[in-house]
């Protein structure tokens, strides 16, 4: 599942080889703020290079767990190491880690180039190769001519460099993200994503990025560790977790999902067949499932993935089902269908716009069938 | 966030605290003493208490020290708000600067000149128009008024630029006439700094010795000036007294806005965050009234 | 704009009486008050501005020309006891007699100038005394529990809301020679003799930064407790220890709250008369007894008004430093 523009990792996809080191070792981590569990015995690899995204909602962990790992919070239990470096009772100050915060954090009583400056000042570098570093770092992140502005003078985007700037140039072992463009408006967030990709690739840093934004996630990601509540819900490469999520919170989380309820009425070891019977529709999937034959079922199914037409499909028992237009979005790329079933249920459905002025198009209260492919229904048990 | 903070800075604070209540309670301590020398311990005696309350001089006043108060801070409160919606809500207009000068200017002036200058305008006014005719109460009064309105000015200034003028706009919006939205909506909300405003002008008032001093004439003797002609010869334990009297009325006072606050800021969070629960809830599931 | 205007001013006044008033109308001063006349809307805007304005002006502006003016003035024995600098001369001149002898007389008396250091010394030192001990206290509370900084708070400033006057007389009880300190010391043993505090610099010292020290506390506070902690997080993460996190982003980031308490202690504590009076001693001249000791005890009025000039320029300067320091600490960040 690798595609081009995914930066090189050291090792191709290490996490499916059973003998690479992992780089960054997080085992069975728990964290409690009195009765709270914010981390519940989490256990995590993350490999050298690799640009790893923490998801989840807000409250499901995830800046502890980074917390954890730039030492501003000490794991109630379970340990932590990087490098093979175990990091229990390691100050922030003493961490191979930098971190990029939310806020930025910048000084706002420094200038640009001091607060780039900053770091390695800490580390007694001397003189000269602090000016060289900072200016190679500020002519990298685009900032040169504004080193001597102080952080106030500086646009959102500038800020977000500096502060990136700021964490890149003492080259930590890894580097932890949080929210790193969670203050930027959607297009430059769309160009800094790109940005940060580059950056990575070129530096070769590990990066553990924590975000609530799951099409950053996907954008960025070699991997994605979705959290919820303290857990670690699935980790895996982003079309892993788009295309197989492993229960109906990931599923439902990441990208939009009409979810049916189900029980198999017919088994093999090659197919099954799940009855949604209160939304009056069979799904024919063309694998098996390791389930009990009455057991709740649950069959999502991306609106990306149902074709939408007035002609009824040639088989109409299986893998489709009837309604009537409710409501369309028109987005530009895609008009959302907004599909009412005799149950009474909508059901999201999503069309490319592919030719400009279409003959004859769908519309509001249109009779309408629905119909997929046995590979699109994701069978989930939990 | 709190950050863990080393353990010496706690016996800083405790120390500096202790530095800032030692001397009131000693006063309190050596109030209930039975001995007229006010250091050494005699026994336990509330002597004092019943001569303070047979000093005509001071229970004069103190009466008059009240009423001066009172009155100056509510002449301090109007011009004081009046300062503050100017300068907050008027935008630019002329002489903006000189009244914004004019205002916070009391807040640094050394009291021995705002009363030095005073009085040698009302004995010129006296010159010239006959009144003020002689010093009295009145000046105290116009004194006292003068430079408290100035900290009621930062202290509603700071409440009004701290609130949302869309809430203004929006009366505006909906037909309210200027002068109707400041006292239907501003007013209201601007409320706990002129309560706020009122006590510290009038606390003020209560305790300065050195203006009333200069513009006093011969009939007014507020407390202040009769506590300094007592203080300067010596100890004395119906003073004592009457700092106990007074540590324990603000302290009260204090004490009971701080738990009645606490209590208003509590009901509030509650409120709030039973409102945004609802707002998750579906609505056949109504919030169980607890 | 009258239509008036349009024409020439030769015509205007060819125009009859009509035209005259509207060329009276349109001279400079006359125009000024009519158009500020017709732009009076004679709201509540002008009565909110205007009724402030005049109290201030005639009730603290006018007293400061007349103090000024008295300075300048000759010192008589009468009621008032001061000569009037206009006299309307026979022959009909206006004759102005400024006498700058009360400025000359205070320089050349060493005790007005000695007085007027010897307050910038106390003002001074009390309030560095006051950052040494509240900037700790300040930090402490800013880092506390949220639960417990309203009552810490509430603590520092309560001690303000009772007299200050009493809470001053307070000291004199403790710094006695029979007082409780001397008491104490001598109870224990550690001395025989008394200490000698009261009527000592020492004890004005002890007077000042007591009564002043919640000043310095307040503004330090609200600067460092609306610090955003998470730079402090940054200067951890990017290796700085925390006492050099402290002393290269805490400390720097709240000069202005270092500036603004330096200041309130500073400022009244330059002009402090009753402090001086109740504790200090022969050797404790402060510039605001002086005056006080002028007015009152001489009926020096005169004097006592070109002290008091000499005394407000003095603050004028302060205030200028302040507001220059105040600026450059927010600009620099």
């Amino acid at each position: 599942m690798h595609d081009g523009r995914k930066p090189e990792l050291a090792l191709d996809e290490p996490w499916r080889n059973p003998q690479a080191t992992p780089y960054i070792s997080i085992r069975n981590v728990t964290k409690r703020f009195g009765d709270f569990v914010a981390v519940n015995d989490v256990s995590l690899n993350v490999y050298r290079q690799e640009l790893f995204c923490l998801l989840g909602g807000s409250g499901c962990g995830k800046s502890t767990l980074l917390r954890m790992l730039a030492g501003f919070e000490e794991p109630s239990s379970g340990q932590i190491f990087i490098d093979g470096q175990d990091m229990a009772g390691i100050p922030p100050y003493s961490r191979p880690v930098n971190m990029m915060f939310q806020s930025y954090a910048l000084f706002p009583h420094m200038s640009v180039q001091d607060n780039v400056a900053f770091g390695l000042k800490q580390d007694r570098t001397p003189l000269k190769e602090i000016r060289e570093r900072v200016a190679a770092m500020l002519d990298l992140v685009k900032l040169s001519p504004f080193a001597k502005r102080k952080p106030h003078q500086l646009s959102g985007g500038q800020r977000q460099r500096v502060a990136l700037a700021r964490s890149l140039v003492k080259e930590p072992k890894l580097l932890l993200l949080d929210e790193p463009l969670g203050a930027l408006d959607r297009k430059l967030r769309e160009s800094t994503q790109f940005e940060l990709m580059n950056l990575q690739d070129k530096l070769g840093v590990t990066f553990i990025v924590v975000t609530h934004d799951q099409e950053e996630a996907m954008t960025l990601a070699s991997r994605i560790g979705v959290m919820n509540q303290g857990h670690i819900v699935q980790v895996g490469t982003p079309s892993e977790i788009y295309e197989f999520p492993v229960n109906r919170f990931v599923a439902d989380f990441i990208g939009t999902v009409n979810m049916f309820a189900g029980r198999i009425v017919d088994e093999d070891s090659n197919y099954v067949r799940i009855a949604a019977e209160a939304d009056g529709c069979t799904f024919f999937i063309d694998h098996g499932v390791s389930a009990s034959p009455n057991a709740q079922l649950w069959v999502a199914l991306r609106p990306e993935k149902i074709n939408i037409g007035r002609e009824a499909p040639a088989d109409t028992r299986e893998n489709c089902v009837q309604g009537v237009i409710d409501g369309i979005a028109y987005m530009g790329d895609v008009s959302v269908f907004n599909v009412k079933l005799a149950s009474g249920r909508m059901v999201k459905v999503t069309r490319p716009n592919l030719i400009r002025r279409e003959e004859d198009t769908l519309t509001w209260d249109d009779e309408v069938w629905l119909h997929w492919h046995p590979a699109s229904g994701v069978v989930l048990t939990s | 966030m709190s950050r863990r903070v080393h353990r010496s800075l706690w016996v800083w604070l405790g120390a500096g605290l202790a530095f800032l209540y030692i001397p009131i309670v000693s006063l309190v301590i050596f109030s209930f003493n039975s001995s007229k020398l006010v250091t050494v311990w005699a026994g336990f005696s509330t002597r004092w208490y019943g001569s303070l309350f047979h000093n005509d001089q001071i229970l004069d006043a103190a009466g008059l020290s009240v009423r001066i108060g009172f009155i100056s801070a509510a002449l301090a409160v109007v011009l004081g708000t009046m300062v503050a919606v100017a300068l907050a809500r008027f935008g630019a207009f002329g002489g903006r600067a000189l009244l914004s000068a004019l205002s916070t200017a009391p807040l640094v002036m050394p009291e021995v000149i705002t009363g030095l200058s005073l009085l040698l305008l009302f004995v010129a006014m006296e010159q010239a128009i006959g009144w003020p005719a002689g010093r009295s109460a009145m000046t105290i009064i116009i004194a006292h008024t003068t430079f408290s309105m100035a900290y009621v000015a930062v202290v509603v200034q700071s409440r009004l630029a701290g609130m949302d003028p869309s809430i203004e706009e929006a009366a505006l919006d909906l037909g309210a006439r200027p002068g109707k939205v400041f006292f239907v909506i501003t007013l209201p909300l601007i409320s706990p700094a002129l309560v706020s405003g009122f006590l510290l002008a009038f606390t003020l008032s209560l305790d300065d010795l050195v203006i009333s001093s200069f513009v006093s004439g011969p009939g007014a003797t507020t407390l202040p000036m009769v506590i300094y002609s007592k203080v300067r010869l010596g100890l004395s334990p119906e003073i004592n007294a009457l700092a106990t009297l007074m540590v324990a009325i603000v302290g009260a006072g204090v004490v009971i806005a701080g738990i009645l606050m606490n209590r208003a800021e509590k009901a509030r969070i509650r409120d709030e965050q039973m409102a945004l629960a609802g707002d998750d809830l579906p609505a056949a599931n109504p919030v169980s009234q607890a | 704009m009258s239509r008036g205007s349009q024409l020439p001013l030769g015509d205007r006044l060819a125009a009859g009486p009509r035209g005259l008033t509207s060329t009276l109308a349109q001279l400079p001063p006359l125009r000024l008050l009519l158009n500020a006349l017709a732009r009076l809307p004679l709201s509540g805007h002008h009565a909110v501005i205007g009724l402030p304005y005049l109290w201030l002006g005639l009730f603290f502006l006018v007293p400061f020309v007349i103090v000024l003016k008295i300075s300048f003035a000759d010192q008589l024995i009468a009621q008032p006891p001061y000569s009037s600098l206009v006299d309307l001369a026979t022959e009909g001149y206006i004759s102005l007699k400024l006498n700058i002898g009360n400025y000359t007389f205070l320089g050349s008396d060493p005790l007005y100038f000695n007085a007027y250091l010897k307050s910038v010394e106390i003002a001074f030192c009390s309030a560095l005394i006051c950052l040494v001990i509240g900037y700790p206290m300040a930090y402490a509370m800013a880092r506390s529990d949220p639960a417990w900084r309203g009552v810490l708070l509430m603590l520092v400033v309560l001690p303000f809301w009772t007299s200050f006057l009493l809470r001053v007389y307070a000291w004199i009880g403790l710094l006695n020679n029979n007082g409780i300190i001397n008491n104490v010391l001598i109870g224990l043993g550690l001395i025989q003799e008394p200490i000698v505090m009261m009527r000592t610099n020492f004890a004005v010292y002890v007077g000042i930064v007591y009564s002043y020290l919640p000043f310095m506390i307040l503004p330090l506070y609200s600067t460092l407790e609306k610090m955003d902690l998470t730079l402090l997080e940054a200067a951890e993460d990017l290796g700085c220890r925390p006492l050099k996190a402290f002393f290269t982003i805490t400390l720097p980031l709240s000069m202005p709250g270092v500036i603004a308490g330096f200041s309130l202690v500073f400022i009244p504590a330059l002009g402090e008369f009753v402090i001086p009076d109740l504790l200090g001693g022969t050797e404790t001249l402060m510039i605001g007894k002086v005056l006080w000791d002028e007015f009152f005890s001489n009926r020096a009025w005169p004097i006592a008004s070109a002290v008091a000039i000499a005394m407000l320029s003095l603050v004028v300067v302060i205030m200028a430093v302040q507001k220059m320091l105040a600026k450059h600490a927010e600009a620099s960040q």
